[in-house]
């Protein structure tokens, strides 16, 4: 502890904080937006996070390539996005200030590790004289902190070695910043304590930072106030903090219960999907099997022949992956057995941009399959909402015998919000019976098993798995007789399978849209997926500015949902913002006619509230 | 158990689907095997499945009445891993033709060896591309002319029996579609092993390759060319057992039994766990030319797949109980609000 007296400073509140983490990959910024998230969380505030990963596991210290950064806003009212602009930077090397200065706001606030800007680290990072002396933090807010060194003084009484004291920095921003922001010390602690259980010396070390980080900003008389933001009201009951692809695995599992089946997963490594595969491999005690196969056509092809045998199966993988496995789903309509195909969407095309968001598969999710191969699509609208969605694409899956295909993105997948736990026991029954015996008869009138028989309410086929005596069958990829399955090359039976596949995925069930914001309005916004937030950020923001505007916003894209068409051509004008070049937006044109207007951003980076309010005001004044 | 399986008849594994392979195909006679085979095995027919590619070879499935998926070209081992993962209580046979299995699906095949995931793998290798009318498979000799190859296949093939041992098989064998007897024999071998087993089948396409294998199998030809593998025995071949194998300089080599004694042939043990022997054993014939060994490369025994991973679950069932949905939600700490 300090003996220093603390001073006493004005206490501001704030309805709103965006503080973006920023350093060099190894230097701990995720951990840190986390402890710092998770200690807001527990305040009552709302929050939502979106972390920035470089693509390259350790690229050169120092450099560019190697920032890592996360971004947090919390805030005393209803958010559905992290924010458009950090107000506050926290910037661990000259890398990291020059990589992230651009996002912050004018007159935003910028703490940095003076002792990382020596000649070394300005020369990698590329800057020709020192930023912190040569006027480009004008006009910010700066404020400039000797972590390493105080970092090493606060640890070195523990016996740690300097070197390793420098790891715990990134303890002392959080402790600095859990001051700024008046945030408890205790969960902070505790954490510390169970995070590294076992390695007496960095918990000793990593406590001693994050205490020095809090006494520096009480003692130092660098800052002129610290700040308060209240809780905000949201609805009551228990909360956790989850990101997206998280959600998605335990809504995955969640399936699994709700249909009272295993669970099978045939995955390939790949990011960002990789987590999913990760999370549902710990969940072995649900009874889950996980398979990192060899590639991902092994990862389709093992999940169909599980499916074949009665499991509720998954692959998971993101935009590469899915172009590989475009024969397997094909296979699987053909068969007509359940599958979800999870696609973490990223830039593109080819490797593109592996650690950034775009909705630029919704095309391949409609067509990538030869010939005519539809496929039911949900996708999730915030990181949350993947729970929901994963457990729609199995309902689907299981109720209709068929692939689904899930499309959430990059974004989604890392970024986290608070989500209001559900009742466990109001999740929906989505199970299914396996067929167990003859529904219909050869002409010796005996009973004999016809795998292609449709239930006339769904056009499911049904489901019988190997192990149930009688009803052994064959089932393939070439083309079968309506009914008894056998191959046939009838050009009749073709015509008519293409039209029951076609006519089983557009009748499936989806629930009607709802108009959201301004339902009187001329103006309206379509969205789809994860540009949820920003769109109803931009609501918020165009209503408080007077103008009406309303909200779509699809989860269900094939088939869509039956009162869309009339929905949108109450409308005078629509437009669609989408992480592609056009993409719903030729769908529904193509669909219904209807002349709604793109709004598109391929840059790797979520829509703004901010771009979304400009594109929709720019569209208000052209109509 | 309770329940034996019902005795069964050859007839009671056959499909009323017309088999389609060309008149004289050799898949004709590897079908008849497993048909007679298959009462032997005491199996029920709804626990049996057969999962195949694409081929002539993969149109197998529609012919036996057990469960059954003809797939995608190349990914039956693939399609039967999962399978077998989800319902280890199966028995799971793999059918693929030598494109299938070495060409587009040769990845699949050597994880699933490698894995020792519990499938009898039967690969029918006519050394040719059957179904699509005759091109050269990578098991097809250099120099092959074929429509895609009109001036000579460049292709160096692939030896599937070295292949599968390179990819540490377990089980692995080789028999051919002229004896009936030795493949029951040796599908029989598969089926008792449990992991992953492969057999390779020579397999006369006489529409595109007729006559591929005749160097060896055709009657007249046997004696001479045929080494066949017997446990424990010294590996001896000719009318009267006059050749015989030998190591040598680190591989194996075919001599006259007079010129080295008996007591120097290599004595055949299909259970070494090194696998280097069976290797050489692979490599002693260039193709279906020259003295070519059938049998029992190698059957050693190695933990398989699917119980290991059915081991995992029980033992997380074990250290966390069974998955209770309510406590994952709230596993990465909750509050109150
Ligand atoms: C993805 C894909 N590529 C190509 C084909 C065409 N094709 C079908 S069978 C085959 C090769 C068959 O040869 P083999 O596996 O040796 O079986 P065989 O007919 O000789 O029994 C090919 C190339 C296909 N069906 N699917
Ligand atoms: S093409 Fe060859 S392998 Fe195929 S059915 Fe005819 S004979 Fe058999
Ligand atoms: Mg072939």
């Amino acid at each position: 502890m300090t003996d220093t007296a603390p001073r006493e400073l004005p206490l501001q509140e704030l309805d709103e904080v965006i503080i973006r983490f920023a350093g060099d990959s190894g230097d701990g910024m995720q951990l840190t937006g986390d402890q710092f998230t998770s200690i807001s969380a527990a305040l009552g505030n709302d929050l939502a996070t979106l972390p920035e990963f470089p693509a390259e596991i350790r690229a050169p210290q120092g450099t560019l390539a190697g920032v890592s950064a996360f971004q947090v806003r919390i805030s005393d009212f209803a958010i559905t996005t992290p924010g458009d602009a950090p107000t506050v930077l926290v910037a661990m090397n000259p890398a990291a200030l020059k990589a992230q200065l651009k996002n912050l706001v004018q007159g935003g606030a910028i703490i940095v590790n003076t002792d990382a800007f020596n000649e070394r680290n300005l020369e990698k990072a590329g800057y020709e004289s020192d930023p912190l002396e040569d006027g480009t933090l004008d006009g910010y807010r700066s404020y400039p902190v000797p972590m390493s060194q105080i970092t090493r003084d606060a640890v070195a009484v523990h016996g740690v070695k300097p070197r390793d004291a420098e790891r715990s920095k990134n303890f002392f921003a959080l402790g600095l910043i859990s001051w700024m922001y008046t945030r408890p010390v205790d969960p902070t602690i505790e954490f510390i304590n169970t995070k590294f259980r076992g390695k007496e010396l960095v918990i000793k070390a990593n406590e001693a930072a994050f205490h020095a980080g809090y006494n520096f900003g009480e003692t130092a008389e660098l800052f002129e106030s610290h700040y308060e933001i209240k809780p905000a009201e949201l609805p009551s009951g228990e909360y956790t903090n989850v990101n997206g692809n998280t959600a998605l695995a335990w809504g995955c599992a969640a399936a699994g219960q709700l249909a009272r089946l295993p669970i099978f997963l045939g995955s390939y490594p790949i990011t960002p999907a990789s987590d999913i595969l990760h999370d549902l491999s710990e969940l072995k005690h649900f009874g889950i099997r996980t398979f990192q196969a060899e590639d991902e056509i092994a990862a389709v092809a093992s999940a169909v022949g599980a499916a074949f045998g009665g499991a509720l199966a998954f692959t998971t993988t993101s935009g590469p992956g899915v172009a590989l496995k475009g024969e397997g789903m094909g296979l699987a309509v053909s068969l007509e057995l359940p599958l979800i195909v999870i696609d973490i969407q990223r830039g593109g095309p080819s490797t593109g941009l592996p650690t950034k968001p775009e909705q630029a598969d919704l095309m391949m999710a409609m067509y990538g399959r030869h010939s005519e191969s539809p496929m039911p699509i949900i996708a999730p609208r915030s990181p949350a909402d993947c729970f929901n969605a994963a457990i729609e694409a199995c309902r689907i899956a299981l109720r209709y015998r068929t692939p689904v295909m899930l499309l959430s993105d990059g974004y989604l997948a890392t970024s986290s919000e608070p989500w209001l736990l559900p009742d466990v026991d109001s999740l929906p029954d989505i199970g299914v019976d396996f067929h167990t015996g003859f529904n219909g008869t050869n002409e010796d009138g005996e009973g004999i098993f016809l795998p292609y028989l449709r239930d006339p309410e769904t056009l499911a086929r049904p489901w019988a798995i190997p192990g149930t005596p009688d009803l052994m069958h064959r089932i393939g990829g070439i083309e079968k007789e309506d009914g008894t399955g056998n191959i046939s090359y009838d050009p009749e039976n073709h015509q008519k399978m293409v039209d029951l596949r076609a006519a089983k995925i557009e009748a499936v069930d989806v629930p009607d849209v709802e108009v959201a914001g301004d339902t009187d309005a001329d103006f309206c916004m379509l969205g789809w997926g994860s540009t949820w937030g920003a769109i109803d950020a931009a609501v918020d923001r165009l209503q408080q500015a007077g103008k009406k505007a309303a909200h779509v916003h699809l989860t269900h894209l094939n088939p869509l949902p039956k009162n869309l068409e009339e929905v949108l051509s109450k409308f005078e004008t629509v437009i669609c913002p989408e992480m592609n070049d056009g993409q719903l937006v030729n769908l529904i044109r193509a669909k219904y006619l209807l002349d709604i207007k793109p709004v598109n951003k391929m840059n790797g980076v979520p829509f703004t509230t901010a771009e979304i309010e400009s594109a929709a005001l720019q569209a208000m004044e052209a109509s | 158990m309770t329940d034996t399986p019902t005795r069964t008849e050859p007839a009671d594994w056959a499909t009323d689907q017309e088999v389609r392979w060309c008149p004289g195909c050799g898949d004709y006679s590897i079908l008849t095997a497993m048909r007679m085979l298959m009462p032997e095995l005491e199996v029920d027919r709804e626990k049996t499945v057969f999962i195949s590619g694409i081929g002539c070879a993969a149109r197998f499935p529609y012919y036996m009445n057990t469960y059954g998926m003809h797939g995608i070209h190349g990914r039956a081992p693939a399609i039967a891993t999962g399978l077998a993962m989800a319902r280890p209580d199966l028995d799971i046979w793999v059918i693929g033709g030598d494109g299938d299995m070495m060409s587009i699906g040769g990845n699949h095949l050597i994880h699933a060896l490698r894995r020792n995931v519990n499938l009898k793998i039967l690969l029918f290798n006519n050394m040719i591309y059957g179904l699509t009318k005759g091109q050269f498979s990578p098991t097809s000799e250099v120099g092959k002319v074929t429509k895609s190859s009109p001036m000579g296949s460049l292709d160096a093939p692939f030896n599937p029996v070295s292949v599968a041992l390179g990819a540490e098989a377990s089980f692995v064998a080789r028999t051919h579609d002229m004896d009936r007897q030795h493949m029951m024999e040796m599908f029989r071998r598969a089926h008792e092993h449990k992991g992953a087993s492969i057999v390779e089948v020579f397999q006369n396409c006489n529409v595109f390759n007729d006559g591929a294998f005749e160097g060896i199998t055709k009657k007249q030809n046997r004696d001479g060319n045929l080494i066949s593998l017997e446990q424990g025995k010294p590996i001896k071949f000719g009318a009267d057992g006059e050749f015989g194998v030998v190591v040598e300089n680190g591989g194996a080599k075919v001599v006259s039994v007079a010129d080295v004694g008996e007591d120097a042939l290599l004595v055949h043990d299909e259970t070494k766990p090194d696998p280097s022997t069976a290797f050489m054993l692979s490599r002693l014939s260039r193709g279906p030319f020259e003295p070519t060994p059938i049998g029992v490369f190698r059957a050693i025994e190695r933990i398989e797949y699917a119980t290991s991973s059915t081991a995992q679950l029980a033992m997380a069932q074990n250290d966390k109980g069974s998955g209770d949905l309510s406590s994952l939600l709230r596993s990465r700490g909750t509050w109150q609000v």
